[in-house]
Formats: structure tokens, sequence, C-alpha cells
């Protein structure tokens, strides 16, 4: 009759949590938000009150009096700091879209995969054995209260009651977990039915819990001071009102405030809850006092609770953990009893759904989707639906994270006290501490130091406090514990390094803290971080100071075709979302539409941000990778902006002289220093703009660099090298040193003709001559090859008004480039000048394999050369050509190709015969 | 409401404060089993204590 | 068993530098000079390792490196970014795209080799490491 009710009443009560769940999502989806108040918000991390607080606080009481405190003052003292920190974070994770604490600590390192998964894996393993808390206290409740009115079958030690019930409360768990938690795909949108329900918990325990309080401590006793009069009377009760070292010490005290300190913003359900969560930074202000007083609060009763358990079940008949259940059985009520099971249930459901969402979307974001990503999820065409595989792996994940505390359970045999399972979670995730708030106070801190400490952290935690947590079965600690492993003594886990007269956790805390932070500290001192790791950081560490969302650094200078884009998207978001957000950028921007193939740099870190909402930041990397071309930068666009900062440089030196003429009237000269400060201002912009450019040459030059240097070191580690390959590398790196010297005065040659700072020469020039002069310039590559050269110049040509040496630097750029594709002995190259209707025509024509109308087309740009596909690169620069077009497009003449594939190229240019106007400017020849 | 700059040193006090009273050595003072007003005077403080923090957070913020 | 090398790279001189390097170093050397020729070689020479240039004739670097990911047998070849590429933009995009190490040019020749014996060693890991 009465277990009928137990589990209808458990029933209604979780048909209450989804009405209330639906209810909220139902308004935020029609734009009305129940959770957008500072009092929800502080009653959502509540959720930090789990069946620990719920059962455990009172067991904890009943064997140490106030040493179940520090566990909420430590969060209490980081609440009025919360104005600092956890704003911070709340700031930052709004600004970089971050999903969960593994993606907060991935994307403050540069966007480690390897961090986020490391993170993941911690937490994962971390939480265990808090979940496990969770299933062993409402199965322990569940049995205890189904033999209603006995009091008998406690938390004995692992009986098999109990370990049933357990399993059947795990599965129920699962399905309850996944139905609660994956209702959503995007993770950074709030969950906001998820939120209401936690909220009602929160009032649902405190309820509960004062409720039986008050039934204890005015219904069983008269009165508090009463019930403390009785236990005072006992020198065995007494003995709980003081500060004991058999009981806690002081040590113990500070270790586990301070461990709490750091749980309240590292343990993955607060994460969630405080910075994921929250609707407005203006709501952690006033968390900072509401949310301690909900801890005051629900910790009122504890201790009277915990003494009238102890006076009415002497001689341990009953678990201290379950005195909250057996005092209300005890006094034969049935519902209040019914009532406090509610409570507990509350609790833990609250703890488990919270917590398993942040860790099935870490498990999914952090830890499988760059598996997924690299093993080519994204680009295989068969999979549509990525949205649909994310659901799938967090559900499995869910169920997978349950079970493995269930397992937890089954191990441990359910036997030891609730708070000392929960403290082994909490210095798991007080790992995270360095990494965190190193990362967003301190710029230093790279990704490599973070990973050291990280591991290093966690594995002297499993050493000192979890792997130990296994060895204790049945309240007894095995020879591993007692002796050490192999009965070494000094790596005994609870003293290590001979370490000894501390509990467990302070000394685990100790260890582990320790090598974290060092490992953190030294490792990242070691080496300059990256630029995208020193990019986040000043993102973190600077999170006050950009402005609201701030402009997102571009970090994709590359273009994507749009069509991949979309489609990318469309994978994690669906159809219908992906136009969505595409059109709403389109109206923000201004941009067409419907003629946009090429998604720009801007829109490519739209996209991506888009993306981390879903996948996480480091996923959203991979994935964003995988579809942006590389390098767009061309070398054009260098030049031009190259082009720009020597206008602007000239403009500013006009300034500088008129500002000296005017230096009298100070009117103008204000004006104009004014112009002037502009001017510089622009100056300073485009000098950043040519660092690019030099980036771009910077990748021609390093090539002849890399077989100088290689070379180089070869010759110098092998010194008895034979002859013949000695004198065969050190030709190559002459060779190549040759290359590297033309290619450099090629550049400058060229940033000079397109600046306009070259200085030009003309004088009258006899074209003959000057083909005879180059000739003998080049004459050793012909005969290099056996090539023949005939000349042929119309009669009677006069004179061109032309600086000599430039136009002998277009003849021979031709002829060498003659000499290098015409073949070897059967080569012909001639070379015809005539008149052609006032202007000089010249033509450089070879016998060589032709070029095709596609290279015809690039062979002017910089640094494209013909012959590019065929057969390897020519020797030269790429920079040949386009210098001579320069030049002669500065006479006013023009320069270009003829030629079809295997019938060798013609290479044309005209100089005017007509001196006059054209010399000396730029305009084209029209 | 004052001014984020003042609000945020008052909170630094009080946090500093908090850590202070609510931790050894200042709770070996109050390290007694006397009842006052019925309940022990180590549990008293302690909760004394912490309402006083949470009520100075209260007046910081909410001024 | 020897390990097998294979350089991807269209310049004929670093491609002798790196042929007599793995050469002198113990290594089979196999030479590709293009993105097609180096999945050829690829799949009938198999290599353990891959030095891989990114500017190449035909299909880019980047895109090999891409597809030899997305393959599930060649899931085990490391492969290293050879590259005059040296922006984070590019580093970033190789590591994120599943390479074992990213070396830019003008390289070290022992942080190569030493690149190169890591990568045999780690085996089938596939962190991304900065180059």
């Amino acid at each position: 009759m009465f277990a009928g009710a137990i589990i209808l009443v458990s029933l209604a009560y979780i048909g209450v949590l989804f009405a209330i769940a639906r209810f909220g999502d139902k308004r935020a989806d029609r734009g009305q938000s129940i959770i957008a108040s500072p009092y929800v918000y502080a009653l959502s991390m509540g959720v930090y009150c789990t069946a620990w607080t719920y059962y455990g606080s009172v067991g904890r009481a009943a064997a140490t009096g106030v040493g179940f405190l520090p566990i909420y003052l430590g969060p209490t003292l980081m609440a009025v700091l919360g104005w600092f920190v956890l704003r911070k974070m709340v700031r930052i994770s709004k600004t970089n879209r971050i999903t969960t604490i593994a993606d907060f600590v991935a994307s403050r390192y540069g966007k480690s995969t390897l961090l986020g998964s490391l993170v993941t894996l911690i937490a994962v393993i971390g939480i265990v054995p808090y979940i496990a808390l969770q299933l062993d206290a409402v199965s322990s409740s569940f049995t205890l209260l189904w033999n209603y009115p006995d009091i008998t079958s406690a938390r004995s030690a692992g009986s098999a009651g109990v370990l049933d019930t357990a399993f059947y409360v795990s599965l129920a768990m699962v399905l309850f977990a996944i139905l609660f938690g994956t209702r959503h795909l995007d993770v950074t949108e709030h969950h906001e039915g998820l939120v209401a329900a936690i909220s009602f918990e929160s009032i649902i325990k405190l309820a509960a819990f004062t409720l039986v309080g008050v039934y204890v401590a005015f219904g069983l006793f008269n009165g508090a001071d009463l019930l403390y009069e009785q236990a005072a009377a006992r020198p065995d009760l007494a003995r709980l009102f003081t500060f004991n070292p058999t009981t806690i010490e002081f040590g113990e005290w500070t270790t586990l405030t301070l461990l709490s300190m750091m749980a309240i913003l590292f343990l993955p359900r607060q994460f969630q809850m405080s910075v994921l969560e929250n609707m407005d930074e203006r709501h952690v202000a006033k968390a900072s006092w509401l949310f301690p007083l909900y801890l005051f609060a629900i910790n009122l009763f504890v201790l009277p609770i915990a003494l009238a358990g102890l006076l009415l079940f002497p001689d341990g008949a009953v678990d201290a953990d379950m005195f909250v259940l057996a005092l209300p059985m005890h006094g034969q009520q049935q519902v209040l009893a019914l009532i406090v099971f509610i409570g507990g249930l509350s609790a833990a459901t609250s703890m488990v759904i919270v917590d398993t969402v942040a860790l099935s979307t870490m498990v999914s974001n952090d830890l499988l989707m760059p598996l997924l990503l690299r093993a080519g999820l994204v680009r295989s065409p068969e999979r549509r639906d990525v949205g649909g595989l994310l659901l799938a792996i967090r559900r499995i994940a869910i169920a997978a994270i349950i079970l493995l505390g269930y397992l937890y359970f089954r191990l441990t045999g359910g036997s030891a006290p609730l708070v000392s399972i929960g403290l082994i979670s909490f210095a798991a995730v007080a790992q995270f501490a360095p990494a965190v708030l190193g990362g967003i106070y301190w710029k230093g801190g790279t990704r490599a130091g973070a990973l050291a400490g990280l591991i290093a952290g966690f594995l002297t935690w499993g050493y000192t406090l979890s792997l130990p947590s296994l060895h204790v079965i049945g309240g007894a600690p095995d020879s591993f514990v007692v002796d050490g492993p192999w009965g070494i003594g000094w790596l005994r886990p609870y003293a290590l390094f001979g370490l000894t007269d501390l509990d467990p956790i302070t000394h685990a805390l100790f260890w582990s803290l320790l090598v974290n932070t060092l490992l953190y500290v030294v490792v990242s001192l070691l080496r300059q971080p990256s630029a995208i790791e020193h990019s986040q950081a000043s993102r973190f560490v600077d999170a006050f100071q950009h402005t609201g969302a701030g402009e997102p650094l571009l970090f994709w200078r590359g273009a994507a075709p749009l069509d991949d884009l979309r489609s990318l998207l469309e994978r994690f978001l669906g159809a219908a979302r992906t136009e969505r957000l595409l059109s709403t950028y389109a109206r923000q921007r201004g941009v067409d539409w419907q003629t946009l193939t090429i998604a720009d740099a801007d829109l490519v870190q739209y996209a991506e941000n888009q993306l981390a909402g879903v996948i996480g930041t480091a996923s959203a990397r991979v994935a964003t990778a995988s579809v942006v071309q590389e390098d767009p930068l061309t070398m054009d666009e260098m030049l031009r902006l190259l082009d720009e900062t020597s206008q602007v440089l000239a403009y500013s030196q006009q300034l500088e002289e008129r500002t000296h003429q005017l230096e009298q009237k100070s009117l103008q000269l204000e004006a104009a220093s004014a112009e002037l400060r502009a001017a510089n201002e622009r100056l300073q912009e485009l000098d950043r703009l040519k660092d690019d450019f030099i980036s771009t040459v910077t990748h021609e030059l390093r090539t002849p660099l890399t077989s100088i240097r290689a070379f180089s070191e070869i010759l110098y580690d092998n010194p008895d090298l034979d002859a013949a390959r000695r004198t065969n590398f050190l030709e190559i790196i002459l060779k190549e040193s040759e290359r590297l010297t033309r290619l450099i005065n090629q550049v400058l040659d060229l940033a000079k003709l397109e600046s306009g700072a070259a200085e030009w020469h003309t004088t009258a020039v006899h074209i003959g001559e000057l083909i005879d002069d180059a000739l003998v310039a080049t004459s050793g590559l012909f005969a290099e090859k056996n090539i023949q050269v005939t000349v042929a110049v119309g009669a009677g040509l006069p004179a061109v008004w032309v600086d000599r040496d430039r136009v002998m630097q277009v003849l021979i750029n031709l002829l060498s480039n003659a000499s290098k594709f015409a073949p070897a002995d059967v080569g012909a190259v001639q070379i015809r000048a005539h008149h052609a209707g006032g202007w000089l025509q010249m033509a450089v024509i070879d016998n060589g394999p032709g070029i095709s109308p596609d290279e015809q087309a690039v062979i002017f740009q910089k640094f494209r050369q013909a012959g590019d596909q065929r057969q390897g690169k020519p020797k030269g620069t790429g920079l040949g050509l386009p210098i001579s077009a320069q030049i002669i497009g500065h006479f006013g003449g023009r320069l270009w190709v003829e030629s079809e594939v295997g019938a060798g190229a013609t290479f044309l240019f005209t100089l005017p015969l007509e001196p006059a106007r054209s010399v000396g400017s730029d305009e084209g020849m029209g | 409401m004052i001014k984020g700059d003042k609000r945020g040193q008052r909170l630094l006090a009080i946090f500093a404060l908090g850590c202070i009273l609510l931790t050894y050595p200042m709770l070996q003072i109050f390290n007694h089993g006397d009842l006052v007003l019925g309940v022990p005077l180590l549990v008293l403080y302690v909760f004394l204590a912490w309402l006083a923090v949470i009520v100075l957070t209260a007046l910081a913020i909410e001024r | 068993m020897t390990h097998k090398v294979l350089i991807v790279d269209d310049e004929p001189n670093i491609v002798i530098s790196l042929e007599f390097l793995m050469d002198q170093a113990g290594y089979a050397v196999a030479v590709a000079r293009s993105g097609e020729e180096a999945l050829a070689q690829i799949r009938t020479f198999q290599p353990d390792v891959v030095l891989l240039d990114v500017m190449l004739p035909g299909i880019n670097g980047f895109d090999i490196l891409q597809r030899v990911r997305q393959n599930a047998t060649w899931q085990q070849i490391a492969i290293i970014m050879l590259t005059a590429k040296g922006r984070d933009v590019e580093v970033a995009k190789g590591l994120a795209l599943g390479a074992n190490a990213y070396v830019t040019k003008p390289f070290s020749t022992r942080d190569l080799l030493a690149e190169v014996r890591r990568c045999l060693n780690t085996g089938q890991n596939h962190d991304a490491r900065p180059g």
C-alpha cells in the first residue's frame, strides 16, 4: 500500500518537473522568460546542494560536529568575490560562446582540442564518485522508506537489496536525464526549462529539509535549546560542540573551505548554472548574497537533526547519513517521511541532470567531435544530419556516465560516508583552478603549461585519493594503502614521501595542487605563447576592457566558397537555422545574398562562432579549417597596399613642407598638423599591412633559403663527404644564393617602380645599338644551349626617347626567358624591330613549347611563372615580366605575348616614337 | 547605486573579513562547549559570523 | 624493419637535401613532385612518414593531408607539414586538419630529423603539437 504510494508520488513529482520545464521552454520561445530574475538565478545555483547536503551533512555532523560547515562557508566567501571572478567568467563565456568548462579551458589556450579532451576526461572521471553518491543516497533512502515503519535496513554495507535498488535507480536516472537534458541541440542558448525545473527543485529540497528540521526540533523535542541541553548532558555528544583533534582539525577545516571555494566555480554543474545559464551580469551581484543565504538556511537544522538522531538511535543502529529520513519514521509521520524522501530525490536528481547535461556536452563537443572531424565526418556527403548524431552521442554519454557511477558504487560497496565520497570529486575539479584562474588573470599561461599542470595534478589526485578509495573495501583499507605498493613506505598513497599526519583530503590537495600549479607556471614560462594563444589570452584576461560583444579578432584571413560554408553549417545546425543565420548576417552587413559566392573572412568568423555554440570552440575551429581556403592575401593585394603606403608617405611629406611654410600662421598650422596626425595614423595602419606584404614575399624568399640552410648544415655535419657530392652541394648553395639575391633585388625594384619612386634618366636611344648590347650580355646563355639568334631591325628607325638601362633590362629579361624555353641545339630566337604607325614595335620570338592561353593570362602577375603545372618550376623569380611590363608602361607602351602551345612564343612591346608628352608620365597608350 | 569601483573595494574587504572570522585562529576563541542562549557557543558564533558576512555583502551590493 | 619516408616537394634542390638527410638517417626514401604523384605514392609505397609541402602543382598539401586523414587505412601514417607557409593561421590549419607536426622552411636539419624520429616513436599518436 505505502510502497505503491512512494512510487506514485515519485512519478508525480517527476511529472511536475517536466511540466515546469515545458512551461519554461514555451515561455522562452515566446520571448517571455520566466528565469530572467536574480532570485531564480540564485536558486538555480542551489544545485550545489545535492544528496550530500541533504543526507550527508547530517552524517558528517554526527561524526564531527560543525565539521560539515566549511563546504558551505567556502562558496559563501567565493560568492562575495563573485563580482570579480564569476562575473569575469560569465563575460568571457558570453563573448566567446563557450559551451562547457572544457571548452573554456580549450578556448583560453589557443582553442586546443587536446586540452579540451583532457579537461573532459578529468571532469568525467572526477564526477563519477559524486554520481555514485547520489545513487547511493537515493537507493538507501528508498530502501529505508520501503520497509516503513521498520527502521532496520539502513545503509548497511553493501546489502544486496540496496545494490539492486541502486541499479534500478540508475536506470531511472538515465531515462530521466536523457529525456530532460537532451531536448535541445544548441548548448549556448539558455536551457530555460531546465533552469526553471532546477530552481523549483531547490525550493523543494529546502522546504522539505526545513520541515523535517522543525519537526525534529519542536515535534520530537520541545525546542532546539532543550535538544542541545540533552545532548550537552551526554559527554559523547557534547564533544561535537567543539573542535577536537580526534574529530575535525583546523587544518582540515581550512582545506575544505578552500576546496569548496574552487568547487563552486569548477564543478561542471555549477559552471553550467552560474556561468552558462546566466541571463544578466547584474544577477551575479545579487546572487552573491542570495545564494549564501540559501546555503545558510539549508544548514540551520543540520546539527539539531544529527543530535536528535544520535539521542534517539543509540549504538549506531541507524546510519547517521539516513537520520533525516529515519527521524520522521521514528515518529510515525508517514506523510512527512514521504515528503522528506521527495526532497532527497529532488536534491539528487537536480545534481544528476545538470552534471550529466554538462558532461555529455563535453564528451560530444570536446572529446568525440574532434575525432569525428578528423575522420572526415564533415566532408563525407552521406552524413547530412550531424545534429542527430550529436544528440545520440550525448544520450549515450549520459547513460555511460550514470552507469559508471553505479559501477563505482558497486566497487566501493556503498560503505563510505557520503561526504567523503563527494570530496574526492571536489578535489578532482579543483585541478582546474590553476588553468582557469591563471587563464583569466595571467596572460603568460600557455597551452603547454596548462597541459602539464592538469596532467600532473590529475595523476596525483588519482594516486593519492581516487585509487585508495577503491582499496578501502568494507571500511578497512588494504595493504596497498597501509604499507604502500609493494611495501614501499614512501609511496603510501595517504602519506606520500612520508608526509604523514594529514587527513587524506588535505594530503591529496596539497600534493596535487602543488605539482599542478608548479608545472603550469614553470612550463608556461619556458616558452613564448604562440600568436593564437597570445590573442586568446588577452581576450580572456582583458575581458572587461573589450566593449560588449567586441569585434572578434579576425583569425581567418581566408575566404571559403559560400556553398561549402553553407553545407558545413547545415550539417550541424540544420537547413532552416542556417538559412536564418545567414540571412540575419546578410541583413546586418547589407550583403546581397544572390550575388555572393565567396564567404569573406568576416563571414567565416561568424560561421565559426555559430558552430562553436553547438560543438564547442576547438571543434568549430577544426570544422571551419576544412572549408577555408588558405592564404587569400595575394601579392597583388599586398602591392596595392604598399602602393597606398607610398602615396600616403608622399602626401605626408608634402604636408610637412606645407607645415613649414605656414609656420607663422598658427591657425592654419593647427589644421595642417591635424591632417598630419591623421596621415600618420593611417601610415601606422598601413605599416601593419605592409608586414603582411612582407610575409608573402618571405614565402618566396624562404624557398632558396631553405636549400641554402639545409645544404650548409649537411656540409657542416658531414666533413668527410666525398668530393663530388661536396662540390655538387656547394654549387647548389651558390646557385640558390644567386637566386635569393636576384629575388631581393627584383622585389625592391618592383616596389620602387610601383610606388613611383624610381628615377628615370631619359635619353635618345638607338634601338639597334640597344639590341647589340643586350645580345652581348646574354650571349653566354644562348651559347650554353647552342641556340641560334637572328636579328632583323627595320631600316631608318628613328631614336626613341627612353631610359636606356631600363629598356635594356626589359630586353635582357625577354632574351633570357627565350633562352630558357628554347630547346637546346635546335633552338632559334629572333629579334625584330620595326616601325608601326608612330610606334616602335619590338618582338622576341622563340621556338619553345609555347604558352597556353590560361598561362598567358597569369604570367604578367607577380610570382606566377609559365611551366608551374608542367615540369616543375623553371629557374627565375616570377618577377621579371611584371617588372618589364611596369617599365614599358611607364613610357606609354605595352608589353604582351602571342603564342600557341607547341608553336613557340612571341613577346612584343611598343615604345612611342614621338618623344614629347608621354615621357615621364604614367598615361597609358590609349 | 554606488560606483562599481567603490563597491569592488568594499566586497574585497568583506571577503578578507570573512576569511578571518571563519577560520582558525579566530574560531579557537569561541571553541567552548558552553550553551549560550541554548546553543553551543561555537555553533552560535559560526552561524552568526556567517550571517554577518551575508548581510554585509547584501548591504554592499544593494545600497 | 626500415621505416619509409615519402618526400613531397616540387623544389628540386630541397628534394635533394631531404633525400640525402633521410637516406643518411637510414630510412627508405621515395619522392613525389606533385599532389597526384603524392597520393599515388602513399598508396603504393606505403610510407610511415610523409614530409609534405603545401604549395604543390595540382592538389595542394592541405588537401592531401585531409584526404589521408579521411582514409581509415592511412590513419597511422605520420604527416609532417614542411612548408614556407609559416603564418599562425596556416600552422593552426595544418594541425587542425590532423598533421602530426608543422615545420616551417627554412628548417634546421637536426630539428627535422628529431621530428621524424618522434613521429615514428609515437606511432599512432595524432596529437597536435606546435611545430
